[in-house]
């Protein structure tokens, strides 16, 4: 077995490399720009991301087989929407490269980059201690302290996380996620929007370049999805690559770059380099 | 971050959830409190009897006590998935475990602090003579018991039948822990009262081997 995203020398650079060059996008976008593209593209395409590939991943639970050898490059800015039926291993995979699980079989590997650039480093790519550093995940479970408030949840995993300034970095988040005034309120009180939004914040606090969503979307009321697809469409023009597990009907998907299709724990269909709508709304015929 | 540093904002996120909802330190007195209580009613034990058998009732009260507290340790962040938030954050494994031990261990020891003295009226044993070696033997012992206790609620924490499979498990690896605790305070208790240190080093060494082996397996402990 080979285990998720190991080897590079330059483990700390990288991961330096992606906080260091998010501050400097400001001065990017600032920069003048083609009379073809607008400033949030410049910014976009010359902010740092992260690439994923998954190189043959295989992962059984027991005799179960949740993902049977699957092989995908997400490329830095990509994103990914990734569909299919209960138990097709979407979310398996999600957690496979939040480095959460490790595979039975085959690798994980993460690579420094930019959506102009494509993919920066070559050889084993970023070490996972370093790349956890740069993931962010929000499941379909909030993943909160359900007796802590709102700051403090915000708190303890800005100050695991190592940022500089823990209080700044959660004032920003609960002002992101609108919640500035519910700072002080229990999550356990919070609704199920409240609390979705709130993960959104925690998983963004330390400004992750490879973002993991698991069908984000779930439960929220219609102001929730606006704001879930707001804030998606922002991550996107900053360049973050993003995968998301959802289903067809999804508007966030309007956002998705790429559509990747898993039955049976196999990649059924992959829309690289081409249009995925036509794939969302086959799917969506067919539900 | 280091894994000290790591530890020390796990304990404190521990400490701060059972200051608001003191869930575990509460029921965790009361069981162990009626356990001493029962035993002593049950026996009506002479002074004699009491050093003979008070510390073993002392120490399995505290067993029980302990499997009790330890069970929501991990149960509670694989029902929330907040473990999940904890692994992808960067810091080690050992780093979240060392925290939770480090909690227990405050939380067991707080209640030994009030079941102690309570025991030593009840059963009619004078502690004041040794109550510095018998703090050593209590911290040892506890250390001991918190440091398998939360290596095996981290294991059964996945399992369906969390709630039986913690005690099924734990128990017996607990028995050298017991004979030795109970063992060294039975010699403190003794008249004169002496310190055993064939116990004292047994003691360390299970420390050592347990806080050893869950630094070698923690990788393993918390993935699903």
């Amino acid at each position: 077995m080979t285990t998720a995203a190991s080897g590079s020398a330059s483990s700390n650079s990288s991961a330096n490399w992606c906080a260091a060059e998010r501050a400097r996008v400001p001065a990017l976008s600032s920069a003048p720009t083609p009379a073809t593209a607008s400033s949030a593209e410049v910014s976009a395409i010359a902010s740092p991301s992260l690439a994923v590939s998954f190189d043959r991943v295989e992962k059984r639970f027991g005799t179960l087989f949740a993902l049977r050898g699957i092989t995908l490059d997400v490329q830095p800015g990509e994103f990914v929407g990734l569909l299919g039926p209960n138990g097709a291993g979407k979310t398996t995979l999600l957690r496979v490269a939040a480095l959460l699980s490790m595979p039975t079989r085959g690798r994980v590997r993460f690579t420094a980059g930019s959506r102009s650039a494509g993919a920066r480093e070559s050889g084993d790519g970023i070490p996972a201690g370093s790349a956890k550093k740069m993931v962010g995940m929000v499941a379909h479970n909030p993943l909160l302290y359900d007796d802590l408030t709102a700051a403090e949840n915000l708190t303890l995993f800005a100050q695991l996380y190592g940022l500089d300034d823990p209080a700044a970095g959660v004032a920003r988040g609960l002002e992101s996620c609108g919640l500035a005034d519910r700072a002080n309120g229990i999550v356990r009180t919070f609704s199920r929007g409240m609390r979705q939004r709130l993960a959104l914040a925690r998983a963004l606090l330390h400004r992750p370049c490879l973002l993991l969503l698991d069908e984000p979307g779930t439960g929220l009321d219609r102001q929730a999805v606006n704001w879930l697809g707001q804030t998606l469409a922002r991550l996107r023009s900053e360049g973050c690559t993003m995968i998301m597990s959802t289903h067809a009907r999804s508007e966030s998907l309007e956002l998705a770059t790429r559509a990747v299709l898993l039955s049976g724990g196999r990649l059924a269909e992959d829309t690289r380099g081409a249009d995925p709508r036509p794939l969302f709304d086959r799917l969506r015929s067919e539900n | 971050m280091s894994t000290m540093r790591a530890a020390s904002l796990v304990l404190g996120k521990e400490l701060r959830l059972e200051l608001r909802t003191r869930e575990l330190l509460g029921a965790t007195l009361v069981f162990a409190l009626v356990v001493i209580v029962m035993f002593s009613y049950a026996f009506d034990p002479t002074p004699a009897e009491s050093r003979r058998y008070g510390p073993g009732l002392l120490w399995i009260a505290f067993l029980f006590a302990g499997s009790l507290m330890l069970h929501p340790s991990f149960a509670r962040e694989h029902a929330g998935g907040t473990l999940d938030a904890l692994r992808l954050a960067p810091i080690s494994s050992f780093a979240i475990l060392l925290g939770k031990m480090a909690a227990n261990f405050i939380f067991l020891a707080a209640a030994e602090v009030i079941l102690v003295p309570i025991f030593a009226v009840l059963y009619n044993v004078p502690l004041a003579g040794v109550l510095c070696r018998l703090i050593l033997v209590l911290a040892l012992g506890t250390l001991g018991l918190v440091t398998a206790g939360t290596v095996f609620a981290a294991i059964s924490a996945h399992s369906r039948m969390r709630e039986l499979m913690l005690p099924l498990l734990l128990l017996p690896v607990l028995a050298p822990l017991l004979v030795a605790a109970v063992q060294a305070t039975r010699a403190l208790l003794a008249d004169p009262p002496s310190l055993d240190q064939a116990w004292i080093v047994f003691l360390v060494a299970f420390d050592v081997i347990f806080m050893t082996a869950s630094w070698l397996v923690c990788d393993f402990l918390l993935e699903e």
